[in-house]
């Protein structure tokens, strides 16, 4: 391969990628979705590609393999691998390059395997059609792939099915498949993105050892910066389909050129200053242990927080942990099967039917996914004027004036009142969504992951609107979350949740400094640091190993 | 919004089909020629001669027995559906929102329901009761309200798990609320396309029933039973019988074609353009 190095593996020239929008109300019409974008990708060298959602990242991926996904069409460009134009070759030509040259790696392993075949099978399929060597040889091959993925027992792990193995292990197994037919370019569409933090650095690890040990090239695709800077040697960062910056990985995160790239690295920027706790919390959580009916495993043991007015406790933990049980427990969706809630004083009762008005009010609830958590077919209108009028009887002219005030404070003005959700962007949904919650003037908000779904400078435009609410309505936030940058910028005091167990409880610079416990110690070290050489550093200094390993 | 042009060509055949029906079960009295019972020649005369579709076996003018037949069995198919629709949906979203012991009884009954032959146990209930219309309509509506209440069910508890719908039961709202406001409007496009279908199925088990004589009774006309009267007729050659037949299979084809196109629309599926 030595001499083979400076060569050219993918030269993408002027692609142009456009697809038809059936927008709500409007006549169908084209919109481009990648714009004049030019790549050169040398043998062995790993590109990563940087963006936001609908900055055409995965399009740009995917085309190198020809491919367009759901109505996209390539309608202008070149896509030259090893020299050929791939998009010239037809149907059979793409056959042949598809798993043979360029593999695929997806986003959701689980989503992507058949769950009726055997790993094995999967791995080796694409390999054996192409008839580039047989079932022995194959088999060999990926048992030595897994080994070098890290999965444990290589020999046989092939022979379980997809629902057999953790998520994280999915992914190897994937990452396998895509080299098992010894390709020269693997596209990584976002393999680590639906995976806890915890688990998330073991596979990065893995993937990165595996490109480094084959020397193929990778173009690896996400929206996470830090992540991708561990294992790219160039990046290009993109947005609304046009390229914004290329250059070697450490010139763009140590000194970015363009504003938008420096706004994506220096995200999460907030300082939040720590309040001291009052006498009286709005929410004390005693002793609460809950098992979901017909079970009897106890998803929560003996839990005991407090809540302070005008603050916020952020529930930190991994998927798993029981932090969104603890919120069904507060909210009486869940009824406890030991231990009490109380709210300002008094104990709410522990089912939710059982519980006032009043009670209801005063505790808000805001959503992960603000798409499902608006009714579609009700106007913006309906959604924040509803609880004005269920809670407080305003109507006519007094509701209007109030819901006109909250999409205000929320920082979208009036102009939304007779939207639909769907004509809302995601951000937007979700200022939507907090309305809906402040219209009933409740002491506390239960956020649910509530910036997870969105991209990071939207999740910093929601957090920053947070923190300023709570500044002018004096309202306690609840902030369940797995990502610890998240934590560090709005917490007064954090409780860290670890198999159904709050494993550190205390303000948060006490939570956040040595010495920490072992769990607590995995989590913090997990999150990744736009550093380069920091994935190494971690994986050599960690005490415990991640659960979803 | 909807244009004329989109329309695929199918879906405009059915509708302009549906529509012929419809307007003709409508204006029965100043479309037909003749009434519904007179005799007004010789049985079975032949097609395009005095009388356009012939006479019937008993010499009423067929043409005319088929508009006032059109107007009967679209009424009570409709009426039916109708019955079906609003009773089998409301119960089935109650069934999905109030969930556990009273979800459990009400889908149990219905299965129960479901288990006898729909077709025998019409004829067992219709041969006690009084033969008129609203009989036959109250049958026909309460046994295929269990069709509608199995989709009603299956898709309100797709719904009711939704973080909007448990974002309203959070804030306290009663079960009225949450079926007709939160509910009803995202469970609607399902159930209008299974509309149509019900809707050809309660013709033809009218059809049915009245072709076995415990449909609608004479010398009332409706199309199944048309059939039967004429039925003899086809050994010697007379298509009176043919002609009735012919016209529930239009009818049930044309409904169709709208409501393959209606679902096409407004499904989720890929390349459909729901959500609008």
């Amino acid at each position: 391969m030595a001499d083979s190095a400076d060569e050219t593996l993918l030269d993408i020239r002027n692609l142009r990628i456009e697809a038809t929008v059936y927008p709500p109300g409007e006549d169908p019409h084209d919109i481009t979705i990648v714009d004049d974008v030019s790549l050169t990708l040398g043998r062995g060298r790993v590109l990563g590609l940087i963006g936001e959602s609908g900055a055409g990242k995965s399009t740009i991926g995917l085309s190198s393999m020809g491919y367009g996904r759901g109505g996209v069409r390539i309608t202008g460009g070149q896509v030259l691998l090893n020299g050929r134009d791939i998009l010239k070759g037809g149907m059979a030509g793409l056959r042949g390059v598809r798993g043979r040259e360029v593999c695929y790696v997806a986003q959701s392993a689980a989503a992507a395997f058949n769950p009726v075949h055997r790993l094995m099978d999967q791995v080796t399929e694409a390999a054996l059609k192409h008839g580039s060597a047989d079932r022995q040889t194959v088999q060999a091959r990926a048992i030595d792939l897994f080994g070098q993925l890290g999965l444990p027992d290589p020999e046989t792990i092939g022979q379980r099915y997809p629902h057999q193995v953790s998520g994280g292990q999915l992914q190897r197994v994937m990452t396998a498949m895509a080299l098992a037919s010894g390709p020269d370019l693997i596209v990584f569409d976002e393999p680590t993105t639906a995976l806890d933090v915890t688990t998330q650095i073991d596979v990065l690890a893995a993937i990165k050892l595996a490109i480094r040990k084959t020397g193929v090239a990778a173009l690896y695709i996400s929206h996470d910066l830090a992540v991708v800077a561990q294992v790219s040697d160039e990046m290009m960062v993109l947005q609304g389909g046009k390229l914004v910056e290329h250059g070697e990985t450490r010139q763009v995160i140590e000194a970015p050129r363009e504003e938008y790239t420096q706004a994506l690295v220096s995200v999460r920027s907030i300082r939040h200053e720590e309040k001291p706790p009052s006498p009286e919390p709005v929410l004390t959580i005693r002793g609460v242990t809950a098992a979901y009916p017909g079970t009897n495993v106890d998803v929560l043991r003996d839990i005991n927080v407090e809540v302070h007015p005008g603050q916020t406790l952020a529930v930190v933990g991994e998927s798993g942990s029981g932090k969104s049980t603890l919120a069904r427990v507060i909210t009486g969706l869940l009824p406890p099967r030991e231990g009490e809630v109380q709210f300002a004083g008094r104990t709410l009762s522990s089912a939710m039917e059982k519980r006032s008005r009043d009670d209801l009010r005063e505790l808000q609830m805001i959503y992960q996914m603000a798409d499902v958590a608006m009714n579609p077919r009700q106007t913006v209108r309906t959604i924040v004027g509803r609880p004005l009028e269920f809670y407080f009887g305003l109507r006519g002219k007094e509701k209007e004036r109030r819901i006109a005030e909250l999409l205000d404070e929320i920082e979208m003005g009036e102009g939304f009142i007779d939207r639909y959700p769907a004509e809302l962007s995601g951000g937007q949904k979700q200022r939507v969504c907090i309305a809906r919650a402040l219209a009933a003037k409740p002491n506390l908000i239960i956020c649910d992951e509530v910036t997870s779904a969105l991209d990071p400078l939207v999740a910093d435009g929601i957090l920053k609107l947070l923190l300023k609410l709570q500044a002018e309505e004096h309202v306690a936030f609840l902030f369940i979350t797995h990502d610890l940058a998240t934590v560090r910028a709005i917490a007064d005091s954090i409780a860290v949740m670890y198999q159904g167990e709050v494993v550190r409880y205390g303000p948060k610079s006490e939570v956040l400094s040595p010495p920490f416990d072992d769990y607590t110690d995995l989590l913090l070290s997990s999150v990744p640091e736009m550093k380069l050489g920091w994935l190494e550093e971690v994986i050599e200094h960690r005490r415990m190993e991640s659960a979803g390993n | 919004m909807l244009e004329l042009r989109t329309i695929p060509w199918s879906a405009r055949v059915g509708l302009v089909l549906t529509f012929l029906f419809v307007f003709v079960a409508v204006f029965a009295d100043l479309v037909a020629p003749y009434s519904n019972t007179e005799v007004v020649s010789d049985v079975w005369e032949p097609v395009f001669g005095a009388h356009i579709l012939g006479t019937d076996n008993l010499g009423r003018d067929l043409l005319s027995r088929m508009i006032y037949g059109a107007r009967t069995t679209i009424f009570v198919a409709a009426m039916a559906t109708a019955l079906s629709f609003s009773l089998g949906s409301v119960l089935g979203f109650t069934a999905a929102v109030i969930g556990g012991v009273v979800d459990q009884a009400m889908s149990r009954s219905v299965d129960l329901l479901m288990a006898i032959p729909t077709l025998i146990f019409a004829l067992v209930v219709l041969s006690v009761l009084p033969g008129t219309l609203i009989v036959l309509i109250l049958v026909m509506g309460i046994l295929d309200s269990t069709r509608v209440y199995r989709l009603a069910r299956a898709v309100a508890v797709d719904i009711t798990v939704m973080d909007f719908v448990e974002a309203a039961r959070l804030r306290g709202e009663g079960r009225i609320w949450i079926i007709f406001r939160e509910i009803l409007p995202n469970a609607l496009s399902p159930l209008v396309a299974e509309l149509g279908l019900r809707f050809i199925f309660a013709v033809l088990f009218l059809s049915a029933l009245s072709f076995l004589g415990l449909g609608v009774q004479p010398p009332d006309a409706d199309w199944g039973g048309m059939v039967k009267e004429n039925k003899e007729g086809i050994v010697f050659g007379i298509p009176a019988a043919l002609i009735p037949a012919a016209a529930i299979a239009a009818l049930a084809i044309s409904v169709n074609l709208v409501a393959d196109w209606i679902l096409n629309r407004t499904t989720d599926l890929k390349g459909g353009r729901g959500n609008g």
